[in-house]
């Protein structure tokens, strides 16, 4: 990386006479690769502006109740009326709900993720047999294969039916206990709700924190390990004294990447969330997620309820953009770390 | 850490500590148990149910045309009971893979040609490193923004846009956004793993860099990036979110990518079973369709590890 390709003299009598073979389409070809980097913050620069450019009627006709206001009601006059796209009195478009709903979904989601990917990493690294260490990378990559539309249709259809009855039990277990019984309750209690979209989540987002994780873990100096293990500590004190010390700052942004997906989530729980706008902690009744409110919604969308939709969008981007921002600055700093250390 | 009287420990296993270690290597081997549930439980479903489903003419027949929302209840019944002579998923399985493919045609080529830049010329440059840190990001960037974002530039008709309408290359350009940033850094990644030997080899012979990147560096890590490439292919190849009101529909094959609404499987089974869930016939043709496109995603994932088999062996030789 560090190699500087040879220049050739730059000599007057050189440049007087023809050009060195192959100059120009050295200079070309650089051109290229520096124009497709580009690209990258070309796209970001492109999403945000355009978003925002087709969802201005909502931002500036409603200002900071755009976001801040959690009233969402999404009704317009239909095509073909006077006031096509025009909202009807009584409508409200305040993504406040949704960013709840969101973060609510995400939050469940990372709380039943986290524990699962930890554990799973450190079977790849320091637990599990050597000879099923790959063999489990591959499987729990395996989840990551699986399209997020299949994991929705198998919780609407196969999931969401039976552990409503599980609802039900644990709802009642929790009844009459205060604070518990109104986060473990449904109103109405149903199967599609926070807890099965947060329960497919889970199972989506494992594969990428595992495998940030196993990354993570991966630069643990073995001698810190073997130190440990040398002064009598078990492999549950190891883990908890040399790796977890170590790594600490890497897992927690390997979970704020995975805290990204899921808050971006869109077709599986558009599925499976059951569509009620609402800021409620009831954890088995359904609820609603910036993501999946468009993907529900913007095919008949018009008028404001589309500008109103694409910024929901917008916020969104924009939530998920500082998380990545955040977790990757951690990690980098991680790596920086770890190659001006070694 | 522990109290002194460890240090005598007795025998191993009946003090707290080596109990403690005993539960949290049960609960990690617990971890591994929870996770193979829900995919053994999904696939096991998608094979089950969808097997049923790809009886008949399912993979070469149109789309059954449902359209009318006040005569849906009617088609699905009339539908119901004969529905494997009747109802495919043809077009869907070419919208998926034109859609894809397109996809593919851009992202990788400028993909590669952006990890290139990243670590062959800009390196540890201020640029590069800001580049790369926003490339990182951009694999972040939820794929329903993205469809937000081409619906925005690419499809609508008002504002700052090209105003194409719906099409299967819409789709595309979603689905490449999602591609080029995992094709960057795949690239990135397996350009640095070629030795500089190799590089300064060809200066040496009086080669460019340009000629140097072209015919040595990139053939040296060909394996790996083709294996990103054919990862970051399966992954859109299930892709919803970005397609799902950039592509329109269609229930016949549309071949031209170009105009004219279009359809993939993954577009369908949302439709099916966001819509139309409470009718028999709606399931069992999303169960057939997640069928194919997992086959569709698995084959390319596989193909990747085949790739990587090869060249790990081949390095390794």
């Amino acid at each position: 990386m560090a190699t500087i390709a040879p220049e050739r003299p730059r000599s007057r009598k050189l440049s007087e006479g023809p050009k060195p073979p192959g100059r120009e389409r050295d200079r070309v070809f650089r051109w290229f690769t520096f124009l497709a980097a580009l690209l990258v913050l070309l796209i970001l620069a492109l999403i945000f502006v355009s978003t925002v450019n087709q969802s201005w009627d909502w931002f500036s006709t409603r200002g900071l109740r755009a976001v801040f206001s959690s009233r969402w009601n999404q009704k317009v006059y239909p095509r073909g009326t006077a006031n096509a796209g025009q909202p009807i009195p009584g409508s409200g478009f305040g993504a406040w709900a949704l960013i709840f709903g969101t973060l609510y979904t995400s939050f469940v989601a990372i709380l039943l993720a986290v524990p699962l990917s930890v554990g799973i990493a450190l079977f790849t690294t320091d637990v599990g047999p050597r000879w099923l260490r790959n063999p489990v990378g591959y499987v729990v990559d395996l989840l990551a294969v699986v399209p997020s539309v299949v994991f929705g249709l198998w919780g609407v259809f196969v999931l969401a039916t039976p552990i409503r009855n599980v609802y039900q039990s644990v709802a009642d277990f929790f009844a009459g206990v205060p604070v518990l019984d109104k986060i473990f309750t449904g109103n109405p209690l149903l199967g599609t709700s926070v807890m099965t979209a947060g329960l497919i989540l889970a199972i989506m987002i494992t594969p990428i924190i595992t495998s940030l994780t196993r990354e993570v873990l991966a630069t643990v100096p073995i001698a810190q390990k073997e130190g440990a293990l040398a002064l009598g500590a078990t492999r549950w004190e190891m883990i908890r004294g040399a790796i977890f010390p170590h790594s600490r700052s890497g897992i927690v942004a390997s979970v704020m990447i995975g805290l990204g997906r899921a808050m971006g989530e869109t077709i599986a729980v558009a599925l499976v969330i059951g569509a009620a706008v609402r800021v409620s902690p009831a954890l088995f009744s359904p609820n609603n997620t910036l993501a999946a409110i468009i993907a529900q919604n913007f095919g008949e969308a018009q008028g404001i309820q589309r500008s109103a939709l694409i910024g929901l969008g917008v916020v969104l981007f924009v939530i998920t953009l500082l998380v990545n921002v955040m977790a990757r600055a951690v990690l980098n700093r991680g790596e920086r770390r770890l190659a001006a250390g070694k | 850490m522990t109290a002194p009287t460890s240090l005598l420990t007795p025998r191993r296993g009946t003090t707290g500590r080596h109990v403690r270690n005993r539960v949290a290597t049960v609960g990690i081997w617990l971890a591994l148990f929870i996770v193979l549930v829900p995919l053994v439980a999904v696939i096991g479903s998608v094979i089950v149910k969808g097997a049923s489903s790809l009886s008949g003419n399912f993979l070469t027949q149109d789309i059954n045309k449902i359209t009318n929302g006040q005569k849906l209840a009617d088609a699905f019944a009339k539908v119901a009971g004969k529905q494997s002579t009747q109802d495919g998923i043809k077009p869907a399985i070419v919208g998926t893979l034109l859609i894809t493919g397109f996809a593919t045609l851009m992202a990788v080529p400028l993909g590669i040609l952006g990890g290139v830049y990243l670590n062959e010329y800009g390196g540890k440059n201020h640029f590069a490193r800001v580049l790369r840190f926003l490339t990182e990001v951009m694999t972040g960037v939820p794929s329903i923004v993205m469809g937000l974002f081409i619906f925005s530039i690419v499809v609508v008709k008002t504002g700052f846009s090209l105003g194409w309408n719906v099409s299967g290359f819409a789709g595309s350009l979603a689905l490449g956004c999602l591609m080029l940033p995992v094709v960057i850094r795949a690239t990135e990644e397996m350009l640095k793993l070629v030795p500089n030997e190799l590089r300064e080899a060809s200066y040496a012979l009086g080669a460019r860099k340009s000629k140097t990147i072209v015919s040595v560096v990139l053939p040296a890590a060909a394996a790996g990036i083709v294996s990103g490439a054919l990862l970051a292919v399966a992954r859109a190849a299930g892709e919803t979110a970005p397609l799902v009101f950039v592509i329109g529909i269609t229930r016949t094959t549309n071949t031209n990518i170009f105009s004219g609404g279009n359809v993939a499987l993954s577009t369908e089974i949302f439709r099916n079973a966001l819509s139309y869930g409470s009718y028999a016939a709606a399931r069992n043709r999303a169960w057939g369709e997640a069928l194919v496109l997992i086959v569709i995603a698995l084959t390319f994932t596989l193909l990747a590890r085949l790739v990587t088999a090869m060249f790990t062996r081949r390095r390794a030789a």
